[in-house]
């Protein structure tokens, strides 16, 4: 898949609080999970998304809790796809299985200005700044996590239902 | 070529003779755990995917810990989701308010994980259960959704790093002080993909509740998960409460591992996190003057009887200072109870604390004790990032129960030598 957008840039450990806080997780509208993302550091962020745009990060973006209702207010404010210079854990996981694009590259992080047009090819890796006209390369996702994410997701890899895997 | 027990445990889980770090595998959990956060959000999948039953009722876990006693009426829905869930399934392992508690106290104390278990929780603290020797580690709720249908889950075989601790550590040097200085140590993405194991002589001077403290936070240094290898102590915690038999591994010589780091702990001061991350500490002797509006004792980092017990030696006979609000938080009924029976509650409410019933509350800023703008809370707690008790420009300092207890008296951080009034 190709995603195209303008980058918005955040600097190193981004953590789960700061994507969704905890006081807004008495609901699991992805609606109204969106409006609050990003709310404590960039306040109006999820209103000045453009369909399409891209998340561009330091290391260790999405740390601390598991809720996967980080990865939902992104994917639902309409950010595309996200790329930054490392990923925790769980939020890795839990952006592959709900189906949002997430892209490792320090390269890219590094020659990314916020405000700059950049296109992603999620099946080769290729990031391009089309601002400055830079090509970065991420790695390509291993083995069957690749199957998972061109399916949209876990459960739809699973086959919607009981099968075995 | 040896395995890590973190490897070898995976293997089995696995069906495969090995594994090796950065393997894909697909392996059946012993236990799949939500809350009342996270496991609305599963079962919303789980029904979306045309889940029609679960795949074995006995090895699910649902416990209402975060935002109850509910605090409003949305947050009053989702326990009610994951209540009619657990009634329409006949889930064995749902604890309902008045007989629950924060979810990792609560399944070591009534012995479900053990030794050689494969644990997985929509809760990134899910990690605790390593050290009893189990692989616990925190997923989202997809994959409890896909758990809860299949019994299975994928993982990334993590490579391992080994922390050895060395020494006997002095009086109020705990559990909390020895992950708060590893995390300090390799940062908080020190970890990140990897499994800690943790080890060393040191160990033995350590309750079990202390080395549940360690593997909790894990999680904060990035970690896919905190591992120890059961020892007689362990072992003994377990075999009174396990309702399942259980398998105890251990790692090979040869195993292999990415990093091993040694540290004498006979030296190390109780530790202070300071804001806004838990690699930020530094030792109690040079945080300086420090004034405190909150204290908080409890969370699944240290709301057990071991660190209630602490807590009280230290306030016992000693007033809460009058500008300071200290809660305590038992993270189970269990240890509300035994608090009872050990006159630990009326030791806190003489000295001027609230008394909580079990609930995360606080812990993620979500009830019972938010800070305001520019408040400073000292905390058990795991984390101390931008907003996760309140406001986005208060404070949270992580410290050990002792120095949180100490820090209420004297309306500062302190070291709880210096308000201690009885003998150690």
């Amino acid at each position: 898949m190709i995603y195209k957008g303008r980058a918005w840039v955040f600097p190193d450990n981004i953590d789960t609080d700061v994507i969704i806080p905890a006081r807004f997780l008495n609901t699991t509208d992805p609606r109204e999970l969106a409006e609050h993302c990003m709310e404590d550091i960039f306040p109006g962020f999820s209103k000045k998304i453009q369909p399409g745009d891209i998340i561009v990060a330091g290391k260790n973006f999405g740390c601390g809790s598991s809720r996967e209702h980080a990865p939902i207010a992104i994917k639902e404010a309409g950010i595309s796809c996200v790329v930054a210079k490392s990923f925790a854990r769980i939020f890795y996981r839990n952006a592959i299985n709900i189906g949002l694009p997430i892209l490792e590259s320090s390269e890219a992080v590094e020659g990314i200005r916020a405000g700059d047009e950049v296109m992603v090819d999620t099946d080769t890796g290729e990031i391009k700044n089309i601002t400055s006209g830079e090509i970065f390369y991420a790695k390509p996702f291993p083995g069957f996590i690749n199957d998972i994410i061109k399916a949209g997701g876990l459960l739809n890899f699973a086959g919607g239902g009981q099968k075995n895997v | 070529m040896g395995m890590t027990i973190t490897q070898k445990i995976l293997a089995e889980h696995a069906g495969k003779n090995f594994v090796e770090p950065g393997e894909l595998i697909m392996a059946g959990v012993d236990l799949v755990l939500a809350n009342d956060i996270t496991g609305p959000v599963a079962i919303k999948e789980f029904e979306k995917a045309g889940g029609k039953e679960v795949f074995d009722k006995e090895k699910i876990a649902l416990i209402p810990d975060h935002f109850t006693p509910n605090k409003d009426i949305k947050s009053a829905e989702l326990s009610k989701a994951l209540r009619d869930f657990a009634r329409k399934y006949d889930i064995t392992h749902y604890y309902e308010v008045g007989r629950m508690g924060i979810e990792h106290a609560l399944l070591p104390e009534k012995g479900l994980v053990g030794p050689g278990d494969l644990v997985i929780g929509a809760d990134s603290h899910t990690c605790t259960y390593g050290a009893l020797g189990a692989f616990s580690t925190g997923v989202g709720s997809t994959d409890i959704a896909f758990a809860m249908m299949t019994g299975k889950c994928w993982f990334k075989v993590p490579e391992s790093m080994k922390f050895i601790y060395r020494g006997k550590p002095s009086p109020f040097v705990t559990g909390k002080d020895f992950i708060l200085f590893t995390i300090k140590d390799i940062g908080v993405d020190g970890a990140l993909y990897r499994a800690m194991e943790f080890s060393g002589e040191a160990l033995k001077y350590l309750t079990v509740d202390e080395r549940l403290t360690i593997t909790n936070m894990a999680i904060e240094a990035g970690a896919k998960n905190g591992i120890m290898e059961p020892d007689d102590v362990t072992l003994n915690y377990v075999k009174d409460r396990a309702k399942k038999t259980y398998k105890v591994y251990k790692s090979d010589d040869d195993a292999q591992y990415c990093d091993v780091r040694e540290y004498d702990v006979s030296k190390l001061e109780p530790q202070v996190a300071l804001p806004h991350l838990p690699e930020n500490s530094v030792n109690i002797s040079e945080v300086g003057d420090i004034t405190v509006d909150q204290v908080v004792i409890g969370s699944c980092t240290n709301g057990r009887i071991e660190d209630m017990r602490m807590a009280a030696k230290v306030i016992k006979g000693n007033k809460v200072h009058p500008y300071v609000r200290m809660i305590v938080i038992p993270a189970t009924q269990e240890v509300y109870l035994q608090m009872i029976r050990e006159g630990l509650m009326e030791i806190f409410v003489e000295a001027g604390a609230v008394v909580s019933t079990p609930t995360c509350g606080p812990c993620l800023g979500g009830h019972m004790g938010i800070l305001a703008k520019g408040e400073r809370a000292v905390s058990t707690t795991n984390r101390n990032f931008v907003g996760r008790m309140g406001h986005p420009e208060s404070e949270i300092y992580l410290t050990n129960p002792a120095v949180a207890a100490a820090s209420a008296v004297k309306g500062k951080i302190a070291h709880p030598m210096e308000v201690i009034k009885n003998d150690i």
